[in-house]
Order: structure tokens, then sequence, then C-alpha cells
């Protein structure tokens, strides 16, 4: 009897925390809401396609089916406290915390490339951790790499000295940006260097930075990707995924594999999908890393054109809801942070899902929200805390 | 812009910032619009793709049925023999393509390495056997023949042997039961091909890849019934070939087993005996080539008379079917079909045709009867028939004086089926026909000549009547060709061709008088005499020859019986038909087959022996010996092709076939303890109610059996042969017809030795010249 009176006073204060948290009534009303619920939606779809791709996969759930189901919920539960988190602090308050972040971040990246990172398909961008977690900074590098660009950049514009940032500011924003890219590139995960590089571009396209420093860097990327093609930077692995690309039919045991399985997978769904768990491809594992980064194979053949479809839909609310953020925030500091988010979701989103639809080449990014992982569960959200914190500090006027 | 909000900034970024928004959406718009091109328009592509993908089909082949003879005894069935295969698709995957498994694999079996891998090549235009045509993704069978030592070190060391499998499988087995060879009228299997895989596809008995096809004989004309159903699970598999479900499956029913009429005992003795006869003959000398006989083919048809049931039929050339099993070597193959082998898959009782010669004579008789001729009326068998200047001599120009039609047939007297013949083509109108009525040749097709018997075996051919209408096709085929190398005074060929161009599509005097005979341009196969004497044998109808007797599915439950069925009737009155078979037998008790039958110790008054003579003549080749016989049970049809005359090179063997089949022995005594078949065996065989088909036991060899000493002292079976027992004659060199009654041959010893030695019971007859 002890015991229960005990919990009901224990349960008290909590629910009056919650409360007090929502009595605060102007934050709860202005908080981008579709952006929330589609990014919950996008989670909780995701819990289930993850499951369906690995409840039978023995080899990788240790023998419980339920492995990756509760840690993708477990990884959202976390997703959704850093972004409250985040919307607690404000993305102003962050601003002054950029150089520690920014700082933090490059250091982990730096100690991937140490005899402490550990290779995961190819690329050398996982640190291990104790309790068979892992961490990929590079994901986080992606939100500093915004902050802190969003900060250098709108600095002279928001205080009123400039209309546009300088060629100056400019330089060291794409210096700032350009260290971890670099960083990246080494281990090599060319795929977050591009979702990196579409970031910068998303960046000064919103700074409203000079034409030059956006077709210069247009240009610029080309050349880069030109260069790490002549000097045989790529891994055999990235040439033949580029070659599988160009050729679907080339090699389907092989490099083709991947992309054929994908296509074969979505294909075979039609309109409505053959069910949840009812996936012939799904269950028979013909897709690989297809609770990470094919993860939407699963969806198109169980799901079928509608399922796969919602995803989309789905996504595209949260980038709309993001680019009408970036627009109808006064200050340039919001605008880029929100820019630059939409720009990673973006193109996130179109390089992941494109790959399976073979419309781009296989490189390993994930789904925002729908692919299984504790880091890019981590950042997508925080993300979402920035664009509510852009939402909830903006002047009631807007 | 109202949608833009009082933020005091420029322009510029707005801008952008709408086309970053325009961006993002068209590049969501082009991943909804891919998405929906694979799914909706491509989706069933796809969806078809994927069942592929992890359905595997598992293919239980369908047990073959089992060809058994009337008694039940196997002569087609299946034996479980350890198969080695290789699957060219594991082999393919490997950096070698599998050439160190298959020369590992090679020494284990003792074999070659290179003819391991010439096994598992697939053939094309350039690859010459051996080679596997059938698909590449079955297993390719290696070797049938693997022990079980070979076996277990492949299984055993499985991962040594990747993409190798040894299993014990169903194999056909001709079993040859009592050294029987039923080759032609068995048939083979090959492998399913393409093209007839597609074919069968939406039919409903398609094929399967690994299946097996009769290609000819009773493997395939009963091809549907034998080859039964393949069972095929279906297995849903993960991306390693794991099974993770179990899809909509087929069960497979075993193929039903067909039990025909023949009796191995008397195939074997059939086929001893035809090749004993053609043996015999190859030792004869022919008085008109100075050469001994070719006896290059041969047939011979045990029928049963009331049924037009197939007792025997064999056919020689034969070849041992057991070839086919497990794919045929280069050298077999071209053994049996390369232009040297006198190709011994062609069943000649029914694929063999040649012009009849006298014992086309019955035919004629019934069709000078319908011309309105009395049977029983006084012809002239002179010497010799002239018309026209051309003189048509009777064989060995005997003239008989004033016979009737019976008479005429006993003697083969060619010269009164000349005059009857040369006066209705006068009837007819001669060379200027007006409404012909053609009776000899209108016979010919009451007969069934000129059409096929409906013999339950593929391609059986029809042979031919030169009546009117043939010369006509004939001609217009041919003139051409005539009438370019034709001279007027040139070699007899060209004379003849010739001729041919100026009046080829008319029906000459001499066509007429030739065909009244059995000669010239008419053709026959064996089966189709077999069936003529049957019915005149049991009354008059003609029945379709059959040899699947009954088809009776693998439980034993269900037992189709083939019943026999009649294509007609004869074209003989009843009495006339009494008077012809009272003529027939008259042939072997006091006629032409004489010598072969009542002049040595044949039982006539207790077995009636009917049967008629024929040797017929072939431009440019030696005579083809005929012998057609019935009795109320049998009739029984030999040919011989350049093996000489009737009665001389099929006789013996006629007769034996005969003795064997009542228990004739050489004094005339019919023992029914050694016959073997002195009743048809109307009964089908017993079943067990679990399907299986009681069979009695075979003696290794029949022949051995029936005639202990037979190959034990070949010495004395070549002892020489006496002259004796037979009217000696010279042959006729010049006879447009010459007819059996030749010099005595092998048969002509046993007048000699029955006398020295009557207890060595059919030894005797089988003398050698």
């Amino acid at each position: 009897m002890t015991g229960n009176s005990f919990q009901v006073s224990g349960y008290g204060p909590e629910k009056a925390g919650w409360t007090r948290l929502f009595a605060r009534d102007s934050m709860a009303r202005r908080l981008d809401w579709p952006i929330l619920l589609a990014a919950v939606a996008l989670s909780l779809l995701g819990s289930l396609l993850v499951y369906s791709a690995t409840r039978n996969r023995t080899e990788l759930n240790q023998g419980d089916q339920y492995y990756f189901l509760t840690r993708h919920l477990l990884n959202t539960g976390i997703g959704l406290a850093l972004m409250v988190g985040v919307v607690w602090l404000g993305h102003r308050a962050l601003r002054t915390a950029v150089p520690v972040l920014y700082g933090a971040s490059v250091f982990l990246i730096l100690l991937v490339l140490t005899p402490l990172g550990s290779t995961i398909n190819g690329a050398h961008s996982w640190i291990k951790l104790p309790g068979g977690f892992s961490l990929q900074p590079s994901e986080f590098v992606k939100i500093t790499i915004i902050l802190g660009m969003a900060m250098l950049l709108a600095a002279r514009v928001d205080a009123g000295d400039r209309p546009y940032p300088d060629h100056r500011t400019v330089l060291q924003a794409l210096g700032l940006a350009t260290v971890p890219m670099l960083i990246v590139m080494l281990m090599p995960d060319l795929g977050s260097v591009m979702v990196m590089v579409i970031i910068v571009l998303g960046i000064l396209l919103a700074s409203g930075a000079s034409n030059r420093w956006v077709f210069g860097l247009l240009g610029a990327g080309t050349a880069g990707a030109l260069a790490v093609w002549q000097l045989g930077i790529l891994d055999d692995y990235q040439i033949a995924r580029f070659a599988a690309f160009a050729n679907p039919a080339l090699d389907p045991a092989g490099v083709g594999y991947n992309t054929n399985q994908a296509r074969i997978a979505i294909g075979s769904g039609g309109l409505t999908g053959s069910g949840l768990f009812h996936g012939s491809q799904t269950t028979g594992r013909f897709v690989p890393e297809q609770q990470t980064d094919f993860v939407f194979t699963v969806a198109g053949e169980e799901l079928g054109f509608l399922g796969a479809g919602l995803i989309i839909a789905l996504l595209g609310v949260v980038l709309w809801r993001a680019c009408k953020i970036a627009r109808s925030t006064p200050d340039l500091y919001g605008t880029v942070v929100a820019a630059g988010i939409v720009a990673w979701f973006a193109f996130q989103t179109f390089e992941n899902v494109g790959m399976t639809l073979g419309i781009m080449p296989v490189t390993g990014l994930p789904l925002p929200f729908v692919s299984y992982g504790g880091s890019s569960m981590f950042a997508v959200w925080m993300a979402v805390g920035l664009l509510q914190s852009i939402t909830v500090q903006r002047p009631m006027s807007a | 812009m109202t949608n833009i909000p009082e933020t005091g900034r420029s322009t510029r970024v707005q801008t952008r910032l709408v086309v970053i928004q325009i961006l993002v959406l068209s590049l969501l718009a082009t991943l909804g619009g891919r998405l929906w091109y694979l799914q909706i328009r491509q989706g069933d592509e796809y969806a078809e793709e994927a069942s592929g993908n992890h359905v595997q089909q598992v293919v239980q082949p369908a047990t073959r049925g089992s060809i058994l003879d009337a008694r039940g005894v196997a002569l087609a069935d299946n034996e479980t023999r350890l198969v080695v295969s290789a699957s060219r698709t594991e082999l393919l995957k490997m950096k070698d393509d599998g050439k160190a498994v298959l020369t590992k694999l090679a020494g284990v079996l003792g074999m070659k390495p290179q003819d391991v891998m010439d096994k598992v090549r697939l053939c094309d235009a350039k690859t010459p056997q051996p080679c596997w045509n059938g698909s590449p993704y079955q297993p390719i069978p290696v070797t049938d023949e693997a022990t079980v030592k070979q076996a277990l070190q492949i299984r055993e060391r499985a991962e040594d042997f990747p993409g190798i499998t040894a299993e014990p499988m169903a194999v056909r087995r001709y079993a040859a039961p009592g050294k029987s060879n039923t080759a032609q009228v068995l048939g083979y299997l090959s492998p399913v091909t393409d093209e007839e895989l597609q074919k069968a596809q939406d039919t409903d008995s398609p094929y399967l890849r690994s299946d097996q096809v009769g290609r000819s004989g009773l493997e395939r004309q009963y091809d549907k019934a034998l080859r039964g159903k393949a069972g095929v699970t279906r297995y849903e598999v993960d991306n390693l070939g794991r099974v993770i479900g179990e899809a909509e499956s087929d069960p497979g029913t075993p193929g039903s087993n067909l039990v025909t009429s023949i009796d191995a005992r008397v195939q074997r003795v059939a086929e001893y005996e035809l090749n004993e006869a053609m043996k015999a003959a190859r030792k004869e000398m022919d008085r008109n080539t100075n050469r001994t006989y070719e006896a290059d083919a041969g047939a011979v048809v045990v029928m049963e008379a009331k049924t037009g049931r197939v007792v025997a039929m064999a056919s020689n050339p034969d070849y041992d079917p057991n070839a086919w099993v497990g794919g045929i070597s280069a050298k077999d193959y071209k053994k049996l079909t390369g232009k040297e082998s006198n190709y011994p898959l062609l069943n000649r009782a029914t694929q063999g045709q040649a012009a009849p010669g006298s014992i086309f004579k019955v035919v004629s008789s019934a069709a000078a009867v319908e011309a309105g001729y009395d049977f029983d009326g006084n012809y002239d068998c002179s010497s010799a028939y002239n018309v026209g200047g051309q003189v048509f001599k009777n064989f060995e120009s005997a003239n008989e004086g004033m016979i009737t039609i019976g008479r005429a047939l006993e003697l083969s007297c060619d010269t009164v089926f000349y005059r009857l013949a040369h006066e209705e083509w006068k009837k007819d109108g001669g060379m200027n026909p007006k409404d012909p009525n053609d009776y000899f040749y209108k016979a010919a097709h009451q007969f069934g000549l000129g059409a096929k018997t409906g013999i339950d075996l593929p391609n059986e051919v029809t042979g031919r009547v030169p009546d009117r209408q043939w010369k006509q096709d004939y001609w217009e085929a041919n003139k051409d060709a005539w009438c370019k190398s034709g001279k007027k005074d040139g070699s007899y060929v060209e004379k003849i061709a010739y001729e041919n161009c100026l009046e080829g599509n008319k029906m000459r005097a001499g066509d007429s008088i030739n065909y009244s005979i059995g000669q010239g341009d008419t053709l026959v196969t064996p089966i189709q005499m077999a069936t003529i004497y049957a019915a005149i044998s049991n009354g008059g109808t003609m029945y379709d020859p059959t040899i699947g007797k009954a088809i009776v599915s693998p439980d034993g439950k269900t037992v189709r019986e083939i019943e026999p069925t009649a294509h007609g009737k004869l074209p003989i009155s009843k009495t006339t038909l009494a008077k012809m078979d009272e003529a027939l037998a008259g042939v072997a008790s006091r006629g032409t087959a004489a010598w072969r039958f009542a002049q040595v110790g044949w039982p006539q008054d207790k077995i009636p022996m009917h049967a008629k003579t024929g040797t017929a003549e072939v431009y440019g080749k030696q005579t083809t010996s005929w012998f057609a016989t019935y009795t109320k049970d049998y009739s029984i049809v030999m040919t011989i092709s350049q093996g000489g005359t009737g009665s001389g090179a099929s006789g013996p063997a006629v007769r034996n076939i005969y003795d064997a089949l009542y228990g004739v022995s050489d004094d005339g005594d019919v023992d029914p303890k050694k016959a073997l078949l002195p009743k048809p065996q109307a009964s089908l065989p017993k079943i067990k109610t679990d399907g299986t088909i009681l069979s009695p036991k075979m003696p290794k060899d029949v022949v051995k059996e029936l005639l202990p000493d037979e190959k034990a002292s070949p010495d004395e079976e070549y002892a020489p042969v006496e002259e004796g027992g037979q009217p000696a004659t010279t042959p006729n060199q010049n006879g447009e017809n010459r007819d059996t009654r030749r010099h005595r041959r092998r048969g002509g010893a046993r007048g000699a030795r029955r006398g020295s030695r009557p207890v060595a019971r059919g030894r005797s007859r089988r003398a050698r010249a």
C-alpha cells in the first residue's frame, strides 16, 4: 500500500512539470506542429520498416527480433529529447556555443581517423563506444558547419552593418566548412562530403553572398569531383558503384546487385505493396543494408506506391515547412540555419531515395528519420529542434 | 509577395530562398515520378522478376511408367543409378570456370579430365558431340555409372566439389528380357528441347526442363501416359538460397504402365529367326547377279489374327536402345544415324516398304471376283502372256494348263493374273480410258493399301497403290527430268525415261499386267500385309494393328484397356473368302510353301496353315523375299530386302516361329508344354493391390531354352547341306516375276537332317547353306 501511495506522489510532480512546459502556451502554440508530427510519423514508420527488415536477420539482431525496433524507438526518443533540449536552449543561445561545438565535432572526426575509429562498408567513419553503441561524428559535423557558417555569415548582416556578407566573411565561413570536410574525405566518407558541399551551397545562397561565390563554389565542386576522379582518390568500390549506376545491367551479381535488387523490391510493390512483413524481397534478405541505407525499399515493397509515396510526402512536409521557416525568419542567422537544414535534408532524401530508385549512384547516406542509426537520428532531430527554435523565437508580428 | 514577412531584408535572399524551395520541390517531384514509374508503370515486370528471384523450384521427376509385355514382363523400366552431375551455373562462378573441380572429379571417376569437360560444355553449331544439348541451368550428367564409393567420395567432400552432385536417379532401362530386343518398337528417350518446351508450355501437359521425351516407338506414342507428371515443390528462398518458406506446389504423379500385346519370348524368337534367316541368305548365291544376297534389311510381324494385336515385331538391322540412356555418345549416334549405318532406328515393319510380289495375289484374286470372274472358273496358266510383242513370262515359264483362281494362288501362276488384269484394262478403255472400273486398284485401296494401318507407332508409312491418280501426280512431278534424260535409242534407263516422258501419266497395258502380281510401282509395308492376312484368317475384318493393350495407372486402380478396333472389311464375299482360305491352305500343303510346312512335318490337320510366298523384283537390286502366312490364331508376315525368294529366304524362319508358338516338334507332334503361346494371351497380367504388376520369370535367352544345344555345337550347324526333298529347278533369269519354287536352300536340309536326327528339336530346320 505504501508503495502505491509513493508511486502516486512520485508521479504528481512530474505531471506538474510537464504541464508547466505546456503552460507556456505561447511556446506550444508557436511550435511548428506539421514538422514535428511529420518527423514523428516518419520515425515511427521507420521503426516498422526497420523491424520488418531485421526481424528475421538473426545474424544482425543477435537473436532478438525486436533488437532494431527497440533501438530505433529509443533513438527516436533520445532524438525528441535532444530536440526539446535544443528548443529549450534556443538557436540563438547556441550561437555563442558554436566555437565549442565546432571544436568538439572536429575533434571527434579526427578521433575517427585514429585507431579508435572503425570501418563499416568501406567508410572509416565510426567510433565504437562501449555497450555495442557506435557514433558517426560526421552527422554532427553537419550541424556544427551549419551553425558555424550561419554565425559567421549573419553576424555583420544582422548587426545592420552590411546588407550581405562580404568576401572576407564568406572566405572565413568556407574555411570553417572545409576543415571538417577534408577530414571526412579522408575517412573516406564521400557521401557525407557531398551532403556538406550541398549544405555549404545552400547556406551561401541563403546568406545573400555574391553570385560569384555561388558559381565559384559550383565550379570548384565540379573541378574537385574531376580531380578526385583523376587522381584516383576514389576507392575501387566507389568507382564500381558509379559504373553500376551508369549501367545497372553491369554485373548484376556484383556491384550492380544492390541497385538491381532494390529496384526489384520497390518495383514489385505496385500500388499497395505486399503488406507489412510480407515482402518476399525483404523477407528473403535480397537487399543489403536494408534497415539503414536501403530502408526505403522496404516501404516500396511492403507498402507500395501509397506507403512509399507517403514517406516522400512527409519528408516533403518537413522540407516545405523548413523552407517557410527560412523565408519568414527576420534575422539572417535563422534563415541561414533553416536553409542549411533544408539543403541537408533535401539532398540526403533525394540521394537516398534516388539511389534505391536507380536515379542516383549508391552512397551510404541514411534517409532522415526513417533509416536505422543513432547518430543520424540524433542529428536530424537536433536539426528539427533548431527549426522549432527559429519558429518559436520569431517575433509574433511575423 | 504577401507571404514574405516584413523582415527588412533584401529581396536577393528572398528570391534565392524561393529558388531553393522550388528546387527542393522539383527534387521531391522527381522522386515521386520515378516511384510511380517503377511501381505502377513497370510494377508487373518487377513483380515477376521478384518472384523469379525468391522462388526456387525443386522438381521431383515423375518415374516413367514401364512398358510391359503381354504377361507383365518389363520390356522397358527404370533402374536406380548413381548419377554424377555438374551444375554449369555453379562452375561458371569459379575463377577458372570450374576447371579445377572438373579435373578433380575426373580423378575420382577415373575419367580423362578433357572427357569430363567435353560432357559439360554446351552444344552449338561448332561443338561436336559429346556436348550437352539440354538446358544450361539444369545439372548436366557426367556419368550415370558412378560406383557407390565414387559417389561417397564426392558427397563426403562436398566442399571440394562445389557444383557437383552425386545422387541416385531413376534411369530408363531396356531390360531385353530373354534376350529380346524390341528396339524399334520401344523407341527411345532424349532430353526435351527448348522448342518443345515452349510449344508445350500452354498445353495441358507442359514439359519440365529435366524431362526426357519419347522420340520414337511406344515411348513416343504413349509418351503422355508414360511420362506422368513431375512434382514441383516451390520454395521461397532468401538471397543465399536458404529456404524460408514453401510456396504453392504441384504434387507429381508417376507415369502409367503400358501393357503391350508383345510377348517377349515370341519377340526374341522372331528377332533371332529373322537374323538367322538374313545371315543364311547372305551365304546364298543369287544366280541373277552372281553375288551372294545382300539381305540388308528385314522385318517380321506376328499378329493375333482375331484382334490385330501385335505379338512380336522385329526389324533388322537393330540396335541397343540402352545406347540412348544417359545421353548418346558421338560414336553411337553416328552408328545409328550415319550414312553407313543402314538406319537401324527405322522400324522396317511399319516404315519399310517394298513391292509385295506374289503375296499381293490375294488382292488381285478378290479384284477379279469383284470384276465378275468366277473364282472356280478355268483360266489359262500358260508359260507366257503376249501383249503387243511384249512377252510376260510365267514364273519359270511353267505351263499348268487351265486352272482355277484358287489353284493359281497355290501355284502362284502369274499368267492367269496377267490375263485377267489385261482384260480388265482393255474393258476400261485401254490407253484411252472411259469411266474405268479399275477393279484391281479399287481392291488394293479396299484392302487398306496406300494408307496407314493405324498402328499405335509413330511415323508409319502408307506404301503406294500405283493407280491412275498416282501415275498422273508422279508424271507431273518427274516429267521434266524424264523428258530431259530420255532417249529413244539410248540405254535401258534412257529408253524408259523416254517412254515415261511421252505417256508416263497413262496406265499402260504393261503397268496393269505387272501390277496384278504385285510388281512395278506398288509398295506395301509388312504391317499392312500382316493386317490383310489376319483379316483373311478372321473372316474379313481388318483391325488396326495395336501394340498397346492397356494403360495401367501407377496404383493399379485404373486400367484403360485398348480395345481392338476395325478399320474395314475385306471386299470379299464369305463364300469367296472361304475358297481363298482353302487355296492359301493349299499353298502350305501342296503349293509353293509346302516344302516349308506340309512336306516337312507340319501338322496341317491339327493346325491348318495358310501361306503365300512372294518374290518381288526391284530394279537394280536383288529380289525381295516375302512370306505371308496365317493360322486361325496368328498371322505372320516376313520380308527380307535383297534376300532372295519368299519361301526360300523367309520360309524356315516363319516355320520356326510357328513351331515355337504352337510347340510343334520336327516330327509334327504338338507338345502344348513346349508351346510358347498356343493361344493369344487374352487376359492382362495380374495387378497386385499396390499397383505392381506380376510377371513370370524369364529365361536368360529364350532361344537357348528352346534349342538348348543350338549355340553349343556350331560345327554341326554348318554341316554341308544336301540337295533333296524338293524338285530341283533352275532359276529363271529373265522372268518378269519369279516365284519361290527355286532350288531349295536352308530348309532343304530339313529332310536329310530330319531322318538322321529326328529328336534334335528345331535344330535340323535351322540348317545353314
